[in-house]
């Protein structure tokens, strides 16, 4: 049996080392150089940050996980560097680019492990250079030993917010605000009394405080008016409301922003798994069951690709997915390996929820962001073009759902294909049509996942 | 279920022939009733290569391509938008001697349409189109066609054809069709709706409607595989294809390159398609080896539609066989983009004059057909 795990963060990791266990050698396709996924994304060859330095309270999970990923590289079919940009049905074939070539891999089933990425709301002035998404700016410092800019500035909502504010300081950069688009009653409603999972809550608390106790300007329930600046100086300031609504100005040459993650499901949806809005996360999911299995025959899903959950949650759903591939193909699974991980998985799920409760997408923020602002940067279309889209008087008459509206403007046709601006190009429209996000539909996936270069494609087999 | 809505003429299909046959009939004054499973140009109208070309067609095409043509020029007057129609040019071109024969031969029936086609022989080709590779050994050039955006066309059609007081229902499936006492009444959206002439503009799945009146035609599913690049500088005005067709490629002035070739999969029934990946990167070798400076290039996305493909690779254009009052556009077997706006000014000729000034022959669906009585009751359920 020909079995493939599509990444190796977190939940490829525990997907593999069960299949290895159950006597597998399984295919294991990963994007990254090699491996970690993001979480514990891996600092190129010769960086000399220890674990500690690059993954602070983390260090502990990202050693382990690492060991683990190494020690199971010579007995699986390990391609680091590759890209998987199309999944077809039948036969199942993974679409690989590898080195700058392109290659199909037959298989019988797939684990998909594809992770997340950040949630972007546009502002205006977003596209200025030194502006980079939250993920972004914590891959520069843990891959690259580099911060964003000197004086930097963190805006947005969620656990991630706080983390790599905290991780800038440790590293030594300085930090112009932490800049919170929740009030602090949100928070405090939503996780009062919330002792599922007390230990991310404390690590979350510890790094507010160590924030706060360094001088640096903290500040929730702000809303962010516009990233001032100059073409080639890049970010000069923020221009943000306080919670009190005043209106405030902050100095900064770059700024990272981001309001939770959202998972990558588009190899999931090439596959043909259907796909929900879950108003909980506030994002678009793959269907699947609690231990991963999808509608699609051999395909499984795992880690915030199949669902937002976290790295914890994405080690647990990783070796859950495999087990499920296992006793399906009528292989040797552990049940109760299965029953524990299940019951951890269930109690993780309502700490979970809470969470989203506490940091919850500013649809509000997107909804109404002002006309002139650039909404798609790839194909450089406005906020009030996407809006024009929804008018019944345009030359095309309104345009009733997302890939309507894409066909009309253009907008998430770029190299991105939507990935960035996607979410809240949806709210703009569905606020504007007065329906419901999850009414107004999702960006299709189409092939390639990523830019597919002509170089990869193998010379033709006939002549012309 | 209440009594039927009434009107002059019902319509199955808002793609471009559908949509623009509402316009037309509607701006003759008629009651018409579109009924659309979708969004208006949904599949073939809307995800086709947006090539809109009278150079290669079929003979009995070309009068429809020609009167077409002028639409298509009329557009922003038509409809308050050109759907980004330009007149660029098609550049066809040879790969080998057999397919510079097959040019050649092309001349002669552009010569007996009055379509203007230029010969260019290999120095004259590089001369003018410099960003061509060794690939291409001689080329016809036809300057009056060019390509326009399909996402654009369907929506901006039904939009004019509303406006001049058309009902078009979309998301509104035909759940039942029947032929009773000279009228039609059709199902859909859980709504009836009743007329003395339909129109089937229902692209592949015309082959349905066809035979739900005793008109079972072989029609199959065709499934372009479409892609397009990142932008690049603009440099390729013409639309550019190939004898024999697999592969072809239009830059828009935004950069990007719109490159078709060979075929996705689909499944009607669901309806879904998409593209396959083998075929977008043989597609993708073949085009660098037209234009050897997309090899530094990346493909950003890639797409399908489901046309309907005739055996003979022409469409069904005309009067039913059987059901007086039923006219068939159907079957576009990949060439129903540019023709679409002229189909549907056709389509209101036959539906309200009974004739139309353009030929149709060759385009009938009796060519499918031994002649035969149509069928008791013909109905589907």
């Amino acid at each position: 049996m020909r079995v493939a795990v599509v990444g190796a963060g977190p939940a490829g990791v525990r997907a593999v080392e069960q299949l290895v266990r159950a006597g597998l050698r399984p295919l294991w396709l990963d994007e990254a150089p090699d491996g970690g996924g993001r979480i514990y994304q891996r600092p190129p060859a010769g960086f000399t940050r220890g674990a500690r330095a690059l993954y602070g309270l983390e260090a502990a999970k990202a050693t382990a996980l690492h060991a683990t990923l190494d020690a199971l590289k010579p007995v699986t079919d390990w391609r680091p560097g590759t890209l998987v940009w199309d999944i077809g049905a039948d036969p199942r074939q993974l679409h690989t680019l590898r080195e700058g070539r392109a290659a199909a891999q037959d298989v019988d089933a797939a684990i998909l492990c594809t992770g997340a990425m950040d949630r972007v709301v546009p502002l205006p002035g977003w596209t200025l250079p030194g502006v980079t998404t939250l993920g972004g700016a914590q891959i520069a410092l843990k891959a690259q030993g580099c911060a964003i800019g000197r004086c930097v500035a963190f805006l947005g909502s969620g656990p991630l917010l706080w983390l790599v504010a905290y991780q800038y300081m440790k590293a030594g950069a300085t930090i112009a605000a932490v800049l919170d688009t929740t009030p602090f009653a949100t928070k405090a409603q939503a996780l009062a009394g919330l002792p599922h999972d007390p230990a991310t809550l404390a690590k979350g608390l510890y790094y507010v405080a160590r924030l706060r106790a360094a001088g640096i300007l903290v500040a929730e329930g702000v809303t962010p008016l516009a990233i001032e600046g100059e073409g080639e100086r890049g970010v000069t300031a923020l221009h943000w409301r306080d919670a009190a609504g005043r209106e405030r100005w902050l100095d900064c040459d770059a700024l990272g922003l981001g309001w939770g993650v959202r998972p990558e499901l588009q190899l999931a949806d090439l596959a043909g798994v259907p796909i929900r809005f879950d108003p909980v996360q506030h994002n678009w999911v793959p269907e699947r069951d609690a231990m991963g299995r999808t509608s699609v025959r051999g395909i499984y899903l795992a880690g915030d690709g199949a669902g937002i959950g976290g790295a914890d949650v994405a080690e647990m759903a990783g070796a859950c997915a495999a087990q499920a591939l296992l006793a399906d193909a009528g292989l040797p699974a552990d049940a109760a390996l299965v029953r524990r991980l299940q019951a951890r998985l269930r109690r993780q799920a309502r700490f979970r929820a809470a969470l989203e409760r506490a940091f919850p997408f500013p649809a509000q923020l997107a909804a109404s962001m002002p006309d002139e602002t650039i909404l798609c940067r790839c194909e450089r279309v406005t906020a009030g073009e996407l809006r024009a889209a929804a008018e019944p008087e345009g030359p095309q008459g309104a345009a009733p759902e997302v890939n309507r509206a894409k066909a009309f403007t253009r907008i998430g046709m770029g190299r991105c294909q939507g990935r960035v601006c996607g979410m809240a190009a949806a709210e703009v429209l569905a606020a504007r049509l007065g329906c419901g996000v999850a009414e107004i539909g999702r960006l299709r996936g189409q092939a390639p996942v990523k830019p597919l270069p002509f170089i990869a494609a193998p010379e033709a087999e006939e002549a012309a | 279920m209440t009594a039927p809505v009434e009107a002059d003429v019902l319509i199955i299909g808002g793609g471009g022939a559908g949509c623009s046959a509402a316009l037309h009939l509607a701006r003759r004054g008629a009651r018409v009733v579109l009924l659309e499973r979708g969004l208006v140009g949904s599949q073939a109208s809307g995800a086709n290569y947006g090539g809109v070309r009278q150079q290669g067609r079929h003979p009995a095409e070309l009068p429809i391509a020609r009167r077409s043509h002028e639409i298509w020029r009329r557009l922003p007057e038509l409809l308050g938008t050109g759907c980004e129609f330009v007149q660029t040019g098609h550049l066809k071109l040879a790969r080998n001697e057999a397919e510079a024969a097959e040019l050649v031969a092309y001349l002669d029936v552009a010569a007996s349409h009055d379509l203007r086609l230029e010969f260019l022989d290999g120095a004259a080709l590089r001369r003018r189109f410099p960003w061509l590779g060794p690939a291409a050994i001689a080329g016809s050039f036809a300057p009056e066609d060019g390509s326009a955006n399909p996402r654009l066309l369907s929506p901006a059609l039904a939009r004019a054809a509303r406006q001049a007081g058309a009902t078009l229902l979309e998301q509104a499936a035909v759940t039942a069709c029947q032929h009773e006492g000279g009228r039609f009444v059709v199902e859909a959206g859980g709504r009836r709706f009743r007329a003395e002439r339909l129109l089937n503009t229902a692209g592949f799945w015309g082959g349905q409607v066809a035979a739900w009146f005793g008109e079972a035609v072989p029609v199959r599913p065709h499934t372009p595989n479409m892609m397009v690049t990142e932008p690049i500088p603009y440099v390729i005005e013409p639309n550019v294809g190939v004898a024999g067709g697999n592969v072809y490629l239009r830059q828009i002035p935004r950069g990007n390159v719109i490159i078709g070739g060979g075929h996705g999969m689909g499944d009607p029934a669901v309806p879904m398609s998409r593209p396959l990946a083998q075929v977008t990167l043989q597609a993708m070798r073949r085009a660098a080896a037209l234009v050897p400076a997309l090899e530094g290039v990346s493909v950003i996305r890639s797409w399908s539609g489901i046309d309907g493909m005739m055996p003979d690779k022409i469409p069904v254009v005309g009067p039913s066989g059987t059901t007086p009052g039923l006219f068939h556009a159907f079957g576009f077997s990949g060439h129903g983009f540019q023709l679409g706006p002229a189909i549907g000014a056709i389509l209101c000729e036959l539906a309200l004059d009974g004739r139309t000034e353009t030929p149709l022959e060759g385009l009938s669906i009796r060519r499918f057909l031994a002649p035969r009585p149509m069928p008791a009751g013909a109905a589907m359920t």
